[in-house]
């Protein structure tokens, strides 16, 4: 399934996909920049005339006499009747035409004559069945209007949705097992699911559990509803018993684990959780249903000592960097941040990080949270590794390029950036990285290395004038000892 | 620029008629409960309902004051209290709860639930068990088809992805089968028939026995739309799951086009208020663009930009005579122009910036190798880096679901730690979710002794052996092999192009994706339309594992002209992508089509991956 190397480079050197890339700042973005100014500067000469043919708008941008924008100011005034004035006011501009009163061009009524019936054959077992002559459909019909004639029929009929079958006919007269099967099966074969969830709310009512339980058990779809109708009116005692009969262990697992989301208080879903450890979950699910736990026991120690520390006023990584929200119900990596932001020395890094968190996820959160509060320090400690000669070097397990993005973006003086730009092994990369942040100094050495003369030349440009950086290209390329390539 | 189409390309159906009979139906329902009321509308429903209706029409209709239907006790004061909802259990003990109060505070009111489009039974169930089910009238208001565009029809119900995809649900399939109804009613009757899935087919056939029980009164009738195409959203859950590239694909993915419109904040507006906008055919701006690579939208847009400077530029050196002119019949349409431009202008540089922040190149070279299948040593590491650092819990998971299905599910070695890293990143809840997209079959582990295998044996045994294929069938649906790979290779669904892909003058479907690959759901229509059924892609179809579940049913008496003919409704269940829409326009346009697109709502790969996830956000 894989290709070779060779195919690989022979794809991405393939002009395929150069069409247009969003990386392209320059090109793309000048064009678009430029049809910005063009619209805008016409502008002046738009806006000062009136904007009667637009659409009004309120402040949430929702169109003046629109519904959502109407629900809005309901909810906005406690229905005085001086703002309802208002609201009648503005809704008589409202700039919504008033749709004209639809024509009778189209009979309807010639469309939808006849009544429909899901099925004949079962219908006319209910009806067979029923003592109670079927009553007619007819919904109380309030002031009838002549322009609503064809809609009286139209839902009297076409709308009749197969459901009526159930109401008129007593399902009650379905007493006998066979019976009551049946009606499923023909339920089922009719497809709405609907009508399945309707004839198994009452199978649930007339048959005791396990006789409706081994019967769904080989009838999947109608398994399926019924699961699904429990989990919807939240009948979870009935639908933990059918996973129970059915074996199926591991959804039996989940859907009581599911009910922690429920929960609110911690300590409660802390005990919940506990409660959930010796479910029968896949080995795998297992521990991360232990972890979870775990996790949350230690939040609420950590959320319980920190709100003290915080409140006190004594901490100063507190005092500068007030907590944003509580780390409660976080997941594992927030707070692993959390603990390298406000704990960093402490046990707590060092417990958190024991949870089995990859070398690569520590380091590119740590780095995160050393860099958002400058403490260069840690980020220098993170990268340097002693051999056993007890030379130091450093390492980054994310790749040097990575560090240098998420440097920046945490806005760490040039002075550092350039530390780890240099760390780049490869130049191009390395060269890209030092001209999108500004690395002067890291650009000419490489170009210097690289025998560039011709890229030092171009990069002269962007270096201020009368700048130590331009002097100092300005010697190279003076420079005699330098034997250029180009 | 924007293609125009054959001129012997068929005329669109007026589908206004939708939105007049939506209303109709409405108002005799709130004249059921005649004299002033207040209307309770579900916020899912309330977009829907502003492109149909609007307060003054509802007023005339003695509704008088709106709210939103939210968990909270009513302030209502009026004597009748009128509630438009989904047919959802949560509304109903939210009304039950207010019927109650009221009882208990010894107030007597008028409740009428208008249940949009259709009842369902445990609904009705959960009123009954609250003790306030002869209390409140129950009434439905089939509005189940939204014209969104001229083109586009929206059932508007996201629901219907998670319903059946994910719980196996069949309830919105008689809605569906309704809604198909209707439109034959209108503007039937569809004489060819196509289809692939369980769920297509299953509609199908209720919606043929609807037809059934009426008296052929379409039979007389002359086609106008002559072929039909049904197609479950799992066949193809790859496309929908692929970032967007074409304008109007990428303004969905980027600011969530809901209902047709989309909110343009003050990024995109240049001002301090954000600004809702309809995004369809009668904007003229983004009708040229909607279908474009994004590439190309900027050299049109700065077009545009030029043209329309140099209109008004005519205006100097006019005399007092040709400025009335020119006030009085193009400044109008200028000024619209204008505007139209400027937001579309704002909303591609918002776009830009987002994308060159998330480095959007690297995600989409990623998508493209994943598709291709080659490097995924390297892609696996891309997304796992993706987990690391956190970025959107969205992304990460679809990228391994894309991941997933193009390789037949993931080596367990990387689902464990994946799975591992991902609940480390984003909260050990989504465990839930991670059971979710096994079930729906988007995201499994290669394995030899599947469990699934295990417990249909176990069950096989217990039962007869036709019960025993009932099972068989019911297990393969939730977790079938994906078979990708081997599904791109028959469709040659990578383009193989020598140089530059030129996405100027797209040479076919694939340009939706800058050229890298053809939405598989798109050949299927492709190929199905073009051999007129599914001969000869019996391949195709047993590594989609749909060998029972494509079907075709032809007309026998011909009445249908070529021109109807050649336009189709295409029907997505689960839901369409804007970039299936557009890879589909592109395909009429080559092949003198018009297709029309009915789908359950509109989605997309963020779209789908919330409706698997368990945890809120």
């Amino acid at each position: 399934m894989n290709r070779t190397k060779g195919d690989e480079e022979e794809y991405w050197n393939s002009s395929k996909f150069k069409a247009f890339t969003f990386d392209d700042e320059d090109d793309e973005l000048s064009q678009l920049k430029e049809s910005k100014r063009a619209v805008n500067s016409l502008r002046d000469f738009v806006d000062d005339d009136d904007e009667d043919d637009l659409e009004r708008v309120s402040w949430t941008g929702e169109p003046v006499g629109s519904i959502s924008w109407s629900i809005k100011e309901t909810a906005g005034n406690s229905g005085s009747s001086h703002e309802r004035e208002q609201l009648k006011n503005r809704n008589s501009f409202s700039t919504y035409t008033q749709l004209p009163k639809p024509p009778s061009t189209y009979s309807l009524s010639s469309f939808f004559r006849g009544r429909w019936c899901p099925s004949q054959s079962l219908a006319c077992s209910f009806a067979a069945l029923s003592d109670t002559p079927a009553k007619s459909y007819a919904p109380e019909l309030g002031r009838p209007k002549g322009e609503y004639r064809e809609y009286r029929k139209w839902s009297s009929s076409l709308h009749t949705s197969s459901i009526f079958i159930w109401q008129v006919c007593s399902l009650e007269r379905f007493r006998s097992l066979q019976d009551k099967i049946q009606l499923l099966e023909e339920a089922v074969s009719m497809h709405d699911g609907n009508v399945i969830t309707a004839v198994l709310i009452f199978l649930k009512r007339t048959l005791s559990k396990e006789i409706l339980f081994r019967e769904l058990e080989v009838r999947q779809v109608a398994l399926r509803h019924l699961i699904h109708f429990l989990k919807e009116i939240g009948d979870q005692k009935l639908l933990l018993d059918l996973f129970r009969f059915l074996d199926r262990t591991e959804e039996l697992a989940l859907s009581h684990y599911r009910e922690h989301l429920t929960i609110q208080d911690p300590e409660k879903r802390k005990e919940f959780l506990k409660t959930c450890i010796g479910l029968p979950f896949s080995a795998e699910d297992s521990a991360h249903i232990q972890d979870h736990y775990t996790l949350l026991e230690r939040q609420i120690i950590i959320e319980a000592n920190d709100r003290h520390l915080e409140l006190a006023g004594q901490t100063e990584v507190f005092r500068k960097h007030p907590r944003k929200a509580s780390i409660l119900n976080m997941p594992l990596v927030t707070t692993l941040f959390y603990s390298c932001f406000y704990h960093y020395t402490e046990a707590e890094v060092r417990a958190t990080r024991r949870r089995k968190i990859p070398d690569k996820q520590y380091v590119l959160t740590a780095l995160a949270a050393r860099a958002k509060l400058r403490a260069w320090h840690d980020v220098d400690a993170l990268f340097t590794t002693k051999n056993w000669l007890g030379y130091t070097k450093k390492r980054a397990p994310i790749g040097f390029h990575r560090v240098v993005e998420i440097l920046h973006k945490n806005s760490a003086p040039v002075q550092i950036l350039q530390e780890y730009v240099n760390l780049v092994e490869d130049v191009d990369t390395k060269l890209n990285l030092a001209t999108k942040f500004k690395c002067h100094d890291v650009v000419i050495d490489t170009c210097r290395d690289l025998k560039d003369r011709q890229q030092l030349l171009a990069y002269r440009s962007k270096v201020d004038k009368g700048s130590a950086e331009e002097e100092k290209i300005d010697a190279l390329l003076n420079s005699s000892q330098i034997r250029w390539k180009n | 620029m924007a293609f125009p189409h054959r001129p012997d390309a068929p005329e669109l159906p007026d589908f206004s008629m939708l939105k007049r009979l939506a209303r109709d139906q409405l108002i005799y329902l709130l004249e059921q409960l005649p004299g002033k009321k207040d209307l309770f509308i579900e916020a899912d429903l309330m977009s829907p309902l502003d492109r149909i209706a609007n307060v003054s029409i509802l007023k005339q209709h003695e509704v008088d004051k709106l709210y939103k239907v939210e968990n909270k006790p009513a302030l209502s004061s009026s004597e009748q209290l009128c509630f438009l909802v989904r047919p959802r259990i949560k509304n109903m003990r939210y009304i039950a709860s207010l019927v109650n109060a009221d009882k208990m505070a010894g107030r007597t009111r008028k409740y009428k639930v208008i249940f949009s489009p259709q009842k369902f039974y445990a609904c009705e169930m959960v009123l009954e068990e609250e003790g306030v089910y002869g209390d409140v009238s129950c009434d439905e208001w089939a509005f189940s088809l939204l014209p969104l565009d001229v083109d586009l029809l929206s059932m508007e119900l996201p629901e219907f992805f998670r319903d059946y995809f994910l719980e196996g649900d069949q309830r919105w399939i008689n809605t569906l089968a309704q809604a198909l109804h209707l439109l034959s009613t209108l503007y039937g009757p569809f004489p060819n028939c196509y289809g692939i899935g369980r769920c297509a087919k299953m509609s199908y056939e209720l919606w043929k026995r609807l037809e059934e029980e009426e008296d052929g009164e379409t039979k007389g009738r002359r086609p106008e739309i002559g072929q039909i195409f049904l197609l479950d959203r799992d066949v193809d859950f790859v496309t929908a799951l692929c970032s967007q590239v074409v304008y109007e694909g990428l303004v969905d993915d980027t600011f969530r086009i809901k209902c047709g419109s989309v909110d343009f904040g003050p990024e995109v507006t240049s001002s301090d208020k954000s600004l809702k906008v309809l995004l369809n055919a009668e904007d003229k701006v983004f009708n040229e663009i909607r279908n474009e690579h994004f590439s190309n939208v900027f050299s049109f847009l700065s077009q545009k930009a030029r043209n329309l400077q140099a209109q008004y530029d005519r205006r100097r050196g006019m005399d007092i005579k040709q400025m009335k002119n020119f006030v009085s019949q193009e400044l109008k349409g200028l000024k619209q122009e204008h505007r139209l431009l400027s937001l579309h202008i704002g909303a591609c540089e918002s776009i830009m910036k987002k994308k060159t922040k998330q480095d959007f190149q690297e995600l989409i070279k990623t998508e493209h190798a994943l598709l291709e299948g080659f490097n995924i040593r390297e892609s696996t590491s891309y997304i796992e880096e993706h987990i690391d650092r956190q970025v959107s819990p969205i992304e990460s998971l679809r990228l391994m679901c894309l991941l997933s299905i193009t390789e037949n599910g993931l080596i367990p070695k990387d689902y464990r730690s994946l799975k591992t890293q991902y609940l480390q990143s984003y909260g050990p809840e989504h465990l839930l979710t991670f059971s979710n997209l096994r079930r729906a079959g988007l995201l499994t582990e290669q394995a030899p002794g599947d469990t699934l295998t295990a417990v249909e044996s176990k069950v096989s045994k217990l039962v007869t052996d036709k019960a025993a294929g009932k099972i068989t069938d019911a297990f393969s649906s939730l977790a079938k092999r994906s078979n990708f790979r081997a599904i791109s290779k028959k469709l040659n669904l990578i383009p193989r192009v020598d140089g530059e892909y030129d996405l100027k003058v797209p040479r076919d479907m694939a340009y939706v994706f800058s050229g890298a690959y053809v939405p598989l759901s798109c050949r299927i229509i492709e190929q199905v339309l073009e051999r007129r059924g599914w001969q000869g892609l019996d391949e195709v179809v047993r590594l989609l594992n749909c060998s029972e579940l494509a079907f075709t049913d032809m007309t026998k008496d011909d009445k249908a002209s070529s021109e109807s003919l050649r336009l189709i409704l295409v029907v997505f269940l689960g839901g369409c992508t804007f970039s299936e829409i557009s890879a589909l326009r592109f395909l009429g346009r080559e092949k003198g089509y018009r297709f029309i697109f009915l789908t359950t709502a509109v989605t997309n790969s963020a779209r789908l991956m919330e409706a698997m996830s368990e945890v809120k956000a």
